[in-house]
């Protein structure tokens, strides 16, 4: 008699991977990742217009959530992380939290239930832009100090530099950018692996057992619905996470080291 | 014959089985030092937010980003978990 007993899971891939539907067999092939990514672009966009077209002194509805995302990011990243006077930061850093956060709900809105950030190609992009930003400003804000600042940290004993040099090379050009892709990723990836595993086990148990035994899906039920709530508090810290550390990158490259 | 493909056969279980088991030994010991470290980083963040709440705001913002630094030794193991099983 099963009870959860025979369950075996699916292969990895087929639960993210998708089929092209348009324009098959091209390098411009669209598939459902692709889709969700165009979609939440154009839902920001909607928002940000719609919110700031007809501003008035007393704000409401949707001009005050659109204003409520501006000062968070304004003030919480921008200002303490980045620095008072990085003030032109923040639109880029404002894009990045709402691209994020609005691919991760995905995750969680009925019927989808996939994040598009599960998939290595868009972390993996938008590491390499915090990559080639940081890099850039910081060569440009302090020419080769910057390197030799990070390279070179003051204060350490010059023995030390032996082991302190190759760690921090390693640190600036390859952990950096690839924790970044990674952390999003693996999040995003274990949540939805974590729901589909529960929904699953819900199905199994309700269609392979009879009569009363049915009751044993109630379990996995209600550990489903409670970690929905909780990926939906992920979905939002790892865009904050992403956009926070992207800030203090940035903050590094235009600020010496204190 | 058939002994021989029997035997081919189960060393290819074995190979499946030894893989899994490494593959869980990847990530149970990769979440173990992250374990440690995410309790104390949230820990005395909870300490430090009790002794001066009017410094709640920078704190939390510390805090994340120590979660964000440790969590990812785990992250790695949980993506070298899928490397080491397929």
């Amino acid at each position: 008699m099963p009870l959860l007993g025979a369950f075996t899971f699916p292969p990895i891939d087929e639960i993210f991977r998708w089929k092209d539907i348009l324009f098959e067999g091209t390098p411009f092939a669209i598939n459902k990742t692709a889709l969700m990514v165009i979609i939440s672009s154009i839902a920001i966009l909607a928002l940000m217009i719609g919110g700031s077209r007809k501003m008035k002194l007393q704000p409401g509805g949707t001009q005050n959530v659109v204003e409520m995302t501006y000062e968070f990011v304004d003030n919480g990243i921008t200002k303490d992380v980045v620095g008072h006077d990085a003030g032109r930061y923040t639109p880029f850093l404002g894009t990045l939290f709402l691209f994020i956060l609005f691919l991760n709900i995905w995750e969680v809105i009925p019927g989808i239930q996939f994040p598009p950030t599960s998939r290595m190609g868009i972390p993996g992009y938008l590491a390499i832009q915090t990559y080639v930003i940081y890099l850039v400003v910081g060569f440009k804000n302090q020419g080769f100090k910057y390197l030799t600042g990070h390279l070179f940290p003051p204060g350490v004993p010059k023995a030390l530099y032996v082991l302190v040099t190759p760690i921090e090379f390693v640190q600036l050009f390859l952990v950096r950018p690839f924790s970044l892709a990674v952390r999003l990723l693996a999040n995003m990836m274990a949540g939805h692996i974590l729901l589909t595993a529960l929904s699953l086990l819900t199905a199994y148990a309700l269609s392979h057992n009879p009569g009363v035994l049915k009751v044993i899906a109630v379990g996995p039920f209600l550990l489903n619905i409670g970690v929905i709530a909780f990926e939906v508090l992920v979905a939002f810290l790892q865009a904050y996470i992403f956009t926070l550390l992207t800030a203090v990158y940035l903050g590094d490259a235009l600020h010496p080291e204190h | 014959m058939s002994t021989l493909l029997l035997a081919a056969q189960q060393a290819g279980e074995l190979k499946d089985g030894l893989q899994s088991i490494g593959a869980g030994i990847v990530y149970g010991a990769a979440a173990i030092g992250p374990g440690i470290g995410i309790g104390l980083v949230v820990g005395n963040a909870i300490q430090a937010m009790a002794r001066q709440p009017e410094m709640q705001g920078t704190i939390r913002t510390t805090m994340f980003l120590g979660i964000a630094f440790t969590e990812a030794l785990a992250l790695f193991g949980f993506v070298l978990f899928f490397l080491a099983k397929s």
